[in-house]
């Protein structure tokens, strides 16, 4: 019996649509990338039906965790030449007696991330290595009356930029009263206007009256 | 020189070049590409977040003496959000001789929505009137435009609740969203965020079963 000649196949596949496709996509996804900041903390915001869109530029963020620890950012936009963020953290640390470096003012206005750090460890925050260490000093901003730093950070931000507006991310599980501290503390700094960050929803309204016709 | 020297051997026959195979190893770029996908894919931020505007009355200072503003019990509509996404709600005036009772309802679309479009259908038919004129092109206005219309037909509106909006202590941050969106969709055009009293206070933990915790006197 004559043996069967299996063809041999060459294993290479030709990848050139593969190719085609992955640079297609790579492209759309580079063009369309905005960096996504780091959050310490994760925050479910809650839903509504507002379609105004977040602004880019002078705006400070209050962010509420669900385990009551409070964050703060400012962000004047990434391709700022007005370097608010050192100079509220200078006037930061000259109300609380701290000289910070040049070195550690640029790093801060380099990271953007938003930060719960107490200003009496924020040296050493921003010496850390590494997100992990980083982490152990997000323990959230004092927002007492006994040493309401919140209060403070709201205070120098609007100082060092007047047009700044207030956007409070709050995850929706946090009881109202934290909620309302957040709000009274930047409406002691005369902070009125503010907006509430959250994710779309589709409503209807069904009238009960027009149902019945 | 080798290879000159065999140029030279084959000089006079047919030229034959040396064949090449097109096809070039892609899998290391593949690899790389997969990477770098997979690398802008999970850090972009596909849809911004929306944001939600409130405007909420400026404080009184302490040593100012501001007249609290008049307005009709008959149009007063009092919200008080509860816990476990529960609302209240009475129109009026707390009294504390003769007390209005809670009306008990939750943020479906059935819920509180309703109890305000009743309330407010005269401006809510307004505003969606207005809004169908413009899209089927009846009224020929740009977009912006639209906003400050619809601004203005509320700010003109005096048949419309004055809604009061009250937090019970254990009310979440999720209703006080909820209550305010509420207020957008049904086209409210007065409503205020307020601190809750001791006599409301008393009329939820009333409601809820719980025994009365406040006082007049407990209020800070």
């Amino acid at each position: 019996m004559p043996k069967i000649k299996i063809p041999h196949k060459s294993p290479h596949v030709d990848m050139t649509p593969m190719v085609d496709l992955f640079s297609l996509l790579l492209t759309f996804f580079m063009l369309t990338a905005t960096m996504r900041p780091a959050e310490p903390a994760k925050v479910d915001v809650p839903f509504s039906v507002s379609e105004k869109k977040t602004p880019d530029a002078n705006i400070m963020t209050v962010t509420i965790a669900s385990d009551n620890r409070v964050f703060f950012n400012v962000d004047n936009g990434p391709d700022t030449i007005l370097h608010f963020r050192p100079k509220i953290l200078e006037e930061m640390g000259k109300r609380y007696n701290i000289v910070f470096t040049p070195e550690e003012l640029r790093y801060f206005e380099k990271n953007s991330a938003p930060f719960g750090v107490n200003i009496k460890d924020f040296k050493a925050y921003l010496a850390a290595k590494d997100s992990k260490e980083r982490d152990r000093f997000q323990k959230g901003i004092p927002i007492d009356s006994t040493d309401n730093q919140m209060a403070l950070w709201v205070l120098f931000s609007r100082q060092v930029n007047p047009t700044v507006s207030a956007l409070i991310k709050g995850d929706g599980s946090v009881e109202y009263p934290l909620v309302k501290k957040v709000l009274d503390i930047l409406q002691d700094k005369n902070v009125n206007r503010f907006s509430l960050i959250t994710s779309l929803e589709k409503v209807e309204v069904v009238d009960a009256k027009d149902a019945k016709k | 020189m080798a290879e000159i020297i065999q140029e030279d051997k084959h000089k006079g026959g047919k030229k034959k070049p040396k064949k090449h195979s097109t096809a070039i190893d892609m899998t290391p770029m593949v690899d790389l590409m997969c990477l770098l996908i997979t690398f802008f894919m999970l850090t972009t931020a596909f849809s911004k977040p929306k944001v939600m505007e409130i405007v909420l009355p400026e404080k009184i200072k302490k040593n100012e003496k501001v007249e609290p503003p008049k307005i009709a019990d008959s149009r007063t509509l009092n919200i008080i959000v509860g816990p476990n996404d529960k609302v209240y709600w009475y129109p009026g005036k707390p009294d504390p001789a003769a007390l209005v009772p809670l009306q008990e309802t939750n943020f479906s679309a059935t819920g509180i929505r309703q109890v305000l479009l009743d309330r407010n259908r005269a401006l809510f038919k307004k505003i969606e009137q207005f809004q169908q004129d413009v899209i089927s092109g009846k009224l020929n206005i740009k977009q912006d435009s639209l906003q400050s219309a619809i601004r203005q037909l509320k700010k003109d509106d005096d048949t419309g609740p004055i809604v009061l909006i009250k937090f019970y202590k254990k009310a979440r941050y999720k209703n006080f969203v909820d209550i305010i969106d509420e207020m957008s969709i049904v086209g409210i055009a007065r409503y205020i965020v307020t601190d809750i009293n001791w006599i409301e206070e008393g009329m939820v933990e009333h409601a809820l079963g719980m025994p009365a915790t406040s006082s007049p006197t407990a209020k800070k």
